[in-house]
């Protein structure tokens, strides 16, 4: 059972982490979503296995949330908003693609040197699973940073927040794991509200550094 | 869990201002509004002051203790002011018709969330209900930043938004390290997230393991605290929104972004094996004190400016925490204080001297003494108090942090004093041009302010500024023992 549990956990952190990669690597919209989407159902799997594993049921609604929520509504809403702002279906990059799964393997890495050796004394479900969920959070942030328009930063901020789940539920025993969750669902749905609410097409010129200097209230 | 009950103060504390985000949900009149929204701040003010007679016993949700206490009572206060002062602002913008009634109805109501929150992240004694305050805290002010519906404030909103967002994020992977490192000593469950039984236990934790949660929560919660270089948000959010909020953004949000940090600044103190995390603050504090002290000088606009000397106040308090040791822990207590007070009496003149002038532009507001003497002159009293003139408030408490740096580290003391002296001179140098020479002769102003009004702006504004006038020639003898005992406290 102890290894079973272990090679389990660690597929579905594996499984996510190739999202995360996967997430860098699309060029259209539709497949970040879909990709997003994916990445979100690997995490209610991750969540139901460890609420089993660690008998702990309200992890169970964590895993809801996640597969409801996250693996199909967020996607049919992020769908029908980039179909009805009319937003741009190819991916506008700062950072050629190659570089960034450049930089994103380094970040895994970097995660994993990092994430190993202070947590010697853990079990080892929760080191790996620890590593991964480090991992998945800086591709997250790392695809905040070069996607430059609103929906995929979205995006990266939602794969941010399943690498910042994964590494909670992983947790043994972590209590709010669900209120942790709920509250991440209003901050989402509220942004979504937000994009089709303000029709926020494009990216915003001020999260750009080249345009910090020209576009303030500023200029005199 | 056991939620507190109507014999303890939090309850009325917390249940006053979430009773009253609901009630303002649905109340269509914003006149009445307005006043519900003085009444129910007051309400939280009077019933945080029965603390100080009796504190209520810790639970595993949440406790009082000697720290959280005056930032309670500080915050219920501060609300308090404001929302006096956003009643005069509101009537002004609202006869402008820069705000419709839809709008109104919306900000009181997250403005007694974003109090409710804000409160729940002091009192909360467990890590991850803080974390879900502070986050709260982030949505209702993103919500009241976008306030006025134009680009540029739905601009600093979303920038405001991701931002924080990733900063939250990273707390939370911080937090979530930290109940790690808790769970093998501590067993799991909410006691293993509980400040009072962390801070105990904490020498037992793995040392490694609490370095890395230290650095995501440092990063995380310093995000909200507006540190350089992640205070980016920071100037676009104070100065798009409404001037209310930009009071409490500035006088309380950043402040309880600070307390959430000081708290795990205190586990890592308690374990005798971690890195020091003073460095790590002082390099922060140190860099936003220089960075705003710079870009203090290129501000054209007002509000944008006093939103970078909030970046520079809170990098003095940072510092001052960094550098530890009962002297510096005095000091940045008290300066969180004064900054608190002083700040926000700044926007309140701020708001009504843009409204006066129609504009935020520094060009266009001239000759405010001559032009509105009463507020010109108190302007004038809060930005020698903010630059750090005596015999105010927040040059008592810079002056400690620069005496007690001195005695410790003299170098340090170097690039500090220069930060501090940038600050001054861009300050001095705006506020000349503003409150002296020839008023403008063609003004449009965003409608003509009622008598009361006036008065609704001038209590809370010479309220505010007659504490920090008091603080800096006299600190009553109870306050200073009790700001010794925090400061202890803080290691």
């Amino acid at each position: 059972m102890g290894q079973i549990s272990y090679e389990v956990a660690h597929l579905l952190g594996a499984t996510m982490l190739m999202a995360g990669f996967g997430l860098l690597y699309q060029r259209r919209l539709y497949a970040v979503l879909n990709t997003f989407a994916f990445q979100a159902l690997a995490l209610a799997a991750a969540a139901a296995w460890q609420a089993h594993v660690q008998h702990a049921p309200h992890l169970y609604v964590t895993a809801g949330i996640a597969l409801v929520f996250k693996g199909m509504l967020v996607p049919f809403a992020l769908h029908w908003l980039v179909e009805r702002l009319g937003i741009h279906r190819s991916v506008d990059t700062a950072l050629s693609i190659g570089w960034t799964m450049i930089v994103g393997v380094v970040l895994v890495a970097l995660s994993i040197l990092l994430v190993l050796p202070v947590t010697a004394n853990a079990a080892a479900l929760t080191r790996e699973s620890l590593a991964v969920a480090m991992s998945v959070v800086l591709l997250g942030m790392l695809m905040m940073i070069t996607r430059r328009n609103a929906v995929t930063q979205v995006v990266g901020f939602m794969a941010l927040e399943n690498g910042l789940l994964l590494a909670a539920v992983s947790a043994k025993g972590m209590p709010l794991v669900v209120e942790i969750s709920v509250a991440f669902s209003v901050l989402i749905a509220m942004t979504l509200f937000g994009i089709f609410f303000f029709r926020i097409r494009e990216r915003f010129d001020t999260l750009d550094l080249q345009y910090l200097e020209t576009y303030r209230g500023d200029r005199q | 869990m056991i939620l507190p009950g109507p014999d303890n103060p939090l309850f009325w504390i917390l249940g006053i201002p979430l009773a009253a985000a609901l009630l303002l949900a649905v109340l269509p009149w914003w006149r009445v509004a307005a006043w519900l929204n003085v009444a129910a701040s007051g309400a939280t003010f009077a019933a945080a002051l029965p603390l100080f007679r009796a504190r209520p016993e810790a639970t595993q949700l949440f406790f009082i203790d000697d720290f959280n206490i005056y930032l309670v009572a500080l915050t219920a206060f501060v609300g308090m002011t404001t929302a006096v002062f956003s009643a005069a602002y509101i009537a002004r913008e609202s006869a402008a018709a820069r705000l419709g009634d839809g709008h109104l109805r919306f900000y009181h109501s997250m403005y007694q969330a974003f109090l409710f929150t804000m409160l729940l992240a002091l009192v909360a004694n467990n890590t991850g209900v803080m974390w879900v305050a502070v986050e709260a805290a982030t949505l209702t002010t993103v919500l009241m930043v976008s306030l006025y519906r134009t680009r540029e404030a739905i601009e600093a909103a979303w920038k405001y938004f991701i931002l924080c967002s990733v900063g939250i994020g990273l707390a939370l992977f911080g937090t979530t390290l930290v109940y790690l490192a808790a769970q093998p000593v501590m067993g799991g469950g909410a006691d293993a997230m509980a400040w009072t039984l962390l801070v105990e236990r904490a020498g037992a934790f793995q040392p490694d393991l609490l370095n890395l949660a230290f650095v995501f929560v440092l990063v995380g919660y310093g995000t909200k605290v507006g540190l350089a270089p992640l205070h980016a948000w920071l100037p676009d959010a104070h100065a798009e929104g409404p001037t209310p909020i930009s009071a409490v953004l500035s006088g309380l949000l950043l402040n309880v972004a600070l307390y959430a940090l000081l708290r795990f600044k205190m586990i890592i103190s308690a374990n005798p094996n971690t890195l020091e995390p003073g460095p790590m603050m002082i390099v922060m504090g140190l860099s936003s004190l220089l960075l705003a002290g710079f870009m203090l000088y290129r501000r054209g606009d007002i509000k944008r400016l006093f939103a970078y000397s909030s970046i520079e106040h809170m990098g003095v308090i940072t510092f001052a925490f960094g550098m530890g040791g009962a002297l510096a822990n005095f000091a940045g207590l008290m300066h969180m204080t004064m900054h608190s007070l002083t700040k926000s009496a700044i926007f309140f003149a701020v708001g009504v001297i843009s409204q006066n002038a129609g504009t935020k532009n520094i060009a266009d507001i001239r000759g405010l003494t001559a032009s509105h003497p009463v507020l010109g002159w108190a302007f004038v009293v809060a930005v020698l108090a903010i630059a750090g003139l005596p015999p105010m408030g927040v040059f008592m408490s810079e002056f400690l942090v620069v005496a007690s740096t001195f005695a410790r580290q003299p170098l340090l003391a170097v690039p500090l004093v220069v930060g501090l002296l940038l600050a001054f001179g861009a300050l001095l140098s705006r506020l000349q041009g503003m409150a002296f020479g020839e008023p403008r002769s063609s003004v449009v102003p965003h409608g003509t302010p009622s008598a009361l009004s006036t008065i609704l702006v001038h209590v809370p504004l010479w309220a505010h500024l007659a504490l920090v006038v008091v603080a800096g020639l006299y600190l009553p003898e109870p306050l200073t023992r009790w700001f010794q005992t925090v400061a202890r406290l803080l290691g």
